[in-house]
């Protein structure tokens, strides 16, 4: 079969796939789960086919590039159907965050600023959901934004999400009293500025085109002085560095803050030095901040994915370097 | 201009930050419908050139006008739940992007088993801190390392290594990067740098 026959196989088989997982979707087909005991028996599948792949390495057969691209297909896919639970402990950068919410009286104003976009979505949108899960139980007051344009869609996805549960349901929250998204801007880092003397000057209307001054909830927010907390989501530029740099260290915001895992080491530093408090690292922060909220959403439903994921990739290094020392000490004995 | 501010807070200097940072956002603004514009201009002159990967070319072009069309055709409320631009979005843009990000996964397992290796010293340190954050950030560290006491458990020995030897290392990084920009900040001020005006 041709390169090209090879790649139109390939890209038919994902579009029927997903073609099923639409109509799967729209008609509420339910999800197929395997039992415990069948995800052990994967597991044990799994972790012996690992371990016959080391004894061919030791043999000198190295395994191709293919085979650990699908060893980490099975590792994100496979655990999707199992019925596994795990223990999250829970660390001190999410208890931090949590511990702020914590201290906010009823109606307070946070400030949430979406910066990023769907690629990031998977680690970023459950901290989102569970976030805005919390205030909205707690009454707090929310007020998005975003220095990304898909910024404020996301915040529209979580809202969405969000207010389906039963329990915010009830509660009847109000576009423009309880929250509001006041969309995109652009200009980086000069909106957070400029937001620090008059957030009107850089949204002069919310993301429906109502005017400022016509939303109740921030009529009277003139700039940073009026918010009691801000949470910054962020996968790269502009995000959490720039909230550091201006709304925290110029205008005295209290800042918590939720990144991608590439980016989450980055902002150790502010933390430390107080000038972030809290911090959510990638799916792993998510599910902590979950479980804390008690949000169950995608953040502690992927754990055990990225639990395999992480456990396939040691496996591999672990093997890179046996195949390496072997190849070390054959070059070494030739010599 | 944005230094001087700082040292005389009167009219017209205390102003002048705000007038920048808006004509920042208005330029910035326009720099976006350009580079939208330059993108259908470029592929649209691979189309009719008939360059390798024009077909790639064709999608964009009508992707860019789908979405536009689309986007503009439902007013204001372009963005709410239930609009056609909304459904474009969550079942075509965004599993698009996140396949592509997605990839980046398989690529860096690929290339962990390929370079990771405990060449050197340095190496085999790197290579140990990866294991053990890598392990000790998930659920699975804790189950492997549940038999010991609580305090070298491999979460929190992830999370040492995380807000200790990991923080030292992104301080001094920023620190270098902070003087970095300083000197060469300096050297463009006072006309030392001038590779930026074509110079020497």
């Amino acid at each position: 079969m041709s390169t090209k026959a090879k790649e139109i196989l390939v890209l038919a088989l994902i579009f029927a796939f997903s073609l099923i997982f639409y109509i799967g979707k729209v008609l509420g087909w339910e999800a197929v789960r395997f039992s415990t005991t069948v995800s052990l028996i994967v597991i044990l599948l799994v972790a012996l086919s690992l371990l016959w792949i080391l004894i061919l390495t030791i043999r000198g057969r190295l395994v191709e590039r293919r085979i650990v691209f699908l060893y980490v297909g099975i590792a994100v896919a496979l655990p999707l159907f199992m019925t596994l639970s795990q223990r999250i402990a829970i660390s001190p950068e999410v208890e931090a965050v949590y511990n702020t919410l914590e201290g906010l009286p009823e109606g307070s104003k946070v400030l949430v600023s979406f910066d990023y976009d769907p690629p990031s979505a998977p680690e970023l949108q459950p901290m989102a959901e569970a976030f805005l899960y919390y205030c909205f139980e707690h009454d707090l007051k929310v007020i998005m934004m975003g220095l990304w344009p898909q910024g404020p869609m996301q915040a529209n996805l979580a809202i969405e999400k969000v207010l389906s549960d039963e329990k915010i349901k009830s509660k009847n929250l109000k576009y423009g009293e309880d929250y509001v998204n006041l969309g995109f801007q652009a200009g980086y880092e000069f909106v957070i500025q400029r937001m620090g003397s008059d957030f009107r000057s850089m949204f002069p209307t919310d993301y429906r085109g109502t005017p400022y001054e016509q939303i109740p909830l921030v009529k009277n927010v003139k700039n940073f002085s009026n918010i009691d907390y801000c949470f910054n989501l962020s996968s790269g530029f502009p995000g959490t560095r720039e909230w550091v740099q201006i709304a925290v260290d110029r205008f005295g915001v209290t800042l918590g803050a939720g990144n991608t895992a590439v980016q989450a080491p980055q902002m150790y530093p502010f933390m430390r030095a107080g000038q972030l408090v809290g911090l959510l690292g990638g799916m792993v922060g998510a599910a902590e901040f979950e479980f804390l909220t008690k949000w169950i959403g995608k953040g502690t439903k992927f754990m055990i994915s990225q639990s395999f994921a992480h456990v396939i990739v040691i496996a591999f290094i672990i093997i890179g370097n046996v195949a390496f020392f072997r190849s070390k000490r054959k070059t070494g004995l030739k010599r | 201009m944005f230094v001087i501010q700082y040292f005389i807070p009167h009219y017209p200097f205390n102003r002048m930050s705000h007038w920048f940072s808006d004509w920042f956002a208005i330029i910035l603004a326009c720099a976006i419908v350009l580079g939208a514009l330059n993108l259908m201009k470029i592929s649209i002159q691979k189309v009719i050139k008939k360059k390798p990967g024009w077909g790639y070319a064709v999608v964009i072009i009508v992707s860019f006008l789908l979405i536009t069309v689309i986007g503009l055709s439902e007013g204001e409320a372009f963005r709410e739940p239930g609009t056609w631009f909304d459904w474009l979005y969550v079942y075509v843009y965004t599993p698009c992007s996140s396949t592509m990000f997605a990839i980046l996964g398989f690529f860096v397992a690929s290339a962990s088993y390929r370079a990771f290796r405990a060449r050197n010293f340095e190496a085999t340190l790197l290579l140990l801190a990866a294991f053990f954050v890598m392990i000790g950030r998930v659920p699975v560290g804790d189950i492997i390392s549940g038999f010991m006491p609580e305090g070298v458990r491999l979460s929190n020995l992830a999370s040492w290594i995380m807000t200790f030897p990991q923080t030292a290392g992104q301080r001094a990084i920023m620190i270098g990067i902070a003087l970095g920009i300083v000197s060469t900040s300096l050297r463009v001020i006072l006309g030392i740098e001038r590779a930026h005006l074509a110079g020497e």
